[in-house]
């Protein structure tokens, strides 16, 4: 439906903040507020999608453009106002530690976010390959008219679409508040990355998005750790100005 | 001509006409505006907040009538200006040097403001300098520390605070106290955020390093606003330092604890700057915050010797419900600067103004932090600038009882270790700061 969502940090803010309530709150274990976390940001994605990005996906190019940003501001500065600015950190999980396997050591619940992620990838391919509302989305993004001729509800499709990215940065956002502190503007540069990570991948494709997601991850670090560290997130952006040089489509967009 | 009723009332009031003016000049303003910019969203929007109080009470106090030694307290608004009230007209930087300008500008030629306090991140009092030179509107700084603000020779900014090259000098002191007492230190690492004030920090570290006579293992710049820092982590793992020295900002100062710990990186002591300090650090890291030095302007055992401060502290507890912040400490010093001269001055015109300020004369029972007083030096627009004054051999520093030294943190007994007020102790691991030292 090629609408940029640069609210994407601010879902993900939202998303931790529900997770650290949830903790704060009722001492819910942010591994088992994921499903929370899914459904509320999937019902906020509709609900964005219904009464802001619906509205002007007829008007001109320029307001879609514009339409998220507004809301992205909306989202972090009531943020601000509920919660004020302070950060806070979710210190007792049952995910925590360190494992030690002879000099490298790795972070538990990062770990345990990484197989997360990989899983979720999973199904979201499998759900858009398999199920027929995936096959729908998959067909409105390929082509909308003829999509429409097929008699697939594209609006349908769209808010639905909609939707399932904002769960995937809610599943996100409760894994990433079991180790990162939570602040109305933590989306930020996260944001920031992952647009890179899909334009790298390739717009439409979540193969791409996952590769490149990887790709982006390790360049970060290991061109920080051997190169210099001032320059990591200049090593990653250097590779996708050359990926778009080669391959303006990214590495697997169509 | 006749007196006739009619005409008397024509004769008073253009009588009253004619001497309207005058009196309207005879009269000084009623409201003298000083604008404020600070990061009130954005990456670092608590410290702003933290900042903001801290003005408000100041102006609060010029305002107001209290007995207190600051300046303009026992009076009421401006007495020279017949009263006149301060007004604080805030602009929000959003943390980042384009807003500087944008802020200052706004609040000059729309808001009217005849002053400017602020912006705490040195890079956006860099620029926000730049605007007021332009504009030619007097800017009173305290709140950012990169040495190199009172050196490019601006007529209109001053800055009533030391800067990092005394505290980084401060650290290294440190450094040789603990050396003294049988800690042995050979290698450091220094840690940076790459704006104006962790790079400057970074450059001062790696200068006194070499005059001090240890040896940098590792020197590392990165972006505070990183969401990972485990390759700058394992790097400092690599060089294994005996001391890491930190300059950061508060979001990448709980990112690197969380860090630390999380890869176990432990040199015999991590000294830092700035972001460690911040209020909302210690809730947020809880007990990882433990065993960390921070330099601090300020801290609440220096009523010890100035009950100013617990007077200060006591208004600023019943205002805000909690205890007065380094932040709001270093932000209440500016009002008082640039209320003062506007009231020797007599005038909000900016060049009086400046001229005032060059004349500014606290003494140290009129602030509220640990040094001399205010009072700046006619080149640099430095207050106690120790370089400037020049002659002073290196590593010596103007003897002064309350002069500030870092503290080990969590050391519940830290007077052994020879530190003195206006550093900052933490003492608990659940997270409540105090400041016995």
């Amino acid at each position: 439906m090629n609408i940029v969502n640069f609210a994407h940090g601010d879902f993900l803010m939202l998303s931790m903040f529900v997770s650290f309530w949830l903790y704060a709150l009722v001492g819910l274990d942010p591994l088992f507020s994921i499903p929370a976390c899914a459904l509320l940001l999937f019902a906020l994605g509709l609900l964005i999608y219904k009464f802001a990005v619906s509205r002007v996906m007829r008007g001109p190019m320029l307001a879609q453009l514009v339409v998220t940003f507004g809301v992205s501001i909306f989202i972090a500065n009531t943020a601000v106002l509920l919660w004020t600015p302070d950060y806070r950190l979710i210190d007792k999980t049952l995910l925590s530690g360190t494992w030690h396997f002879g000099t490298v050591q790795v972070s538990v619940p990062k770990v345990v976010t990484s197989v997360g992620s990989v899983l979720v990838s999973a199904a979201l391919y499998l759900f858009l390959t398999r199920a027929r509302m995936g096959k729908a989305i998959l067909a409105t993004e390929m082509n909308r008219d003829s999509a429409l001729l097929m008699g697939i509800n594209t609006d349908r499709v769209n808010a639905i679409s909609f939707a399932i990215g904002s769960a995937l940065v809610g599943i996100a956002g409760a894994f990433l508040s079991m180790y990162y502190y939570i602040y109305p503007q933590v989306g930020g540069m996260f944001g920031t990355i992952s647009f890179a990570i899909v334009a790298l991948g390739g717009f439409g494709s979540i193969t791409g998005a996952f590769i490149a997601g990887i790709l982006v991850g390790l360049v970060q670090t290991l061109g920080g750790y051997f190169f210099d560290p001032a320059y990591k997130y200049a090593i990653v952006f250097f590779l996708y100005l050359l990926t778009v040089w080669i391959r303006p489509q990214g590495l697997l967009g169509w | 001509m006749a007196y006739t009723k009619g005409n008397l009332v024509k004769v008073v009031v253009s009588l009253l006409a004619l001497i309207g003016p005058a009196a309207a000049l005879a009269q000084a303003p009623k409201v003298v505006k000083i604008g404020a910019v600070y990061p009130l969203t954005g990456n670092i929007a608590s410290t702003g907040l933290d900042c903001r109080r801290g003005a408000e009470l100041a102006v609060d106090i010029i305002n107001g009538k209290y007995d207190m030694d600051l300046p303009l307290a026992r009076t009421e608004g401006l007495p020279n200006l017949g009263g006149a009230r301060v007004e604080l007209v805030f602009g929000d930087t959003r943390g980042e040097p384009k807003n500087g300008i944008a802020e200052v500008e706004r609040l000059v030629t729309q808001e009217k403001v005849v002053g400017i306090i602020g912006a705490y991140q040195s890079s956006v009092t860099k620029t926000a300098s730049q605007a007021t030179e332009r504009l030619k509107i007097p800017y009173v700084c305290y709140d950012s520390s990169s040495p190199t603000l009172t050196q490019s020779g601006y007529k209109y900014f001053f800055r009533a605070s030391p800067h990092d090259a005394l505290f980084a000098r401060d650290q290294f002191n440190f450094l040789k106290d603990m050396e003294k007492k049988g800690q042995k230190v050979q290698t450091i690492a220094v840690l940076y955020e790459n704006t104006e004030f962790g790079a400057n920090v970074g450059k001062e570290v790696l200068k006194l390093a070499q005059e001090y006579g240890y040896k940098i293992v590792e020197n590392i710049s990165y972006a505070a606003n990183a969401t990972d820092v485990t390759s700058e982590v394992g790097r400092l793992i690599k060089a294994n330092p005996d001391v890491l020295m930190h300059a950061s900002y508060i979001t990448d100062a709980i990112l690197f604890t969380k860090t630390f710990k999380e890869m176990n990186f432990k040199p015999k002591a991590i000294m830092t700057f700035a972001g460690y300090i911040e209020p909302a650090y210690l809730p947020a890291v809880k007990a990882d915050g433990n065993d960390i030095v921070v330099r601090s302007t300020f801290a609440l055992d220096l009523a010890k010797n100035k009950p100013l401060v617990g007077k200060v502290n006591e208004l600023f507890k019943k205002k805000y419900g909690v205890d007065m912040s380094e932040n709001a400490a270093r932000s209440f010093t500016a009002p008082f600067v640039l209320a003062d001269a506007i009231n020797r001055a007599r005038t909000t015109e900016p060049e009086a103004v400046v001229k005032a300020i060059q004349e500014t004369s606290f003494g140290p029972n009129q602030v509220i932090y640990p040094w001399q007083g205010v009072k700046f030096d006619p080149q640099s627009h430095q207050t106690g600038d120790v370089a400037a004054r020049g002659g002073r051999r290196p590593g010596a520093l103007p003897p002064h009882p309350l002069r500030e030294t870092p503290c080990p943190s969590n050391s519940s007994n830290s007077s052994s270790t020879g530190c003195s007020s206006g550093a900052s102790t933490r003492s608990s691991p659940s997270g409540s700061r105090s400041s016995g030292a």
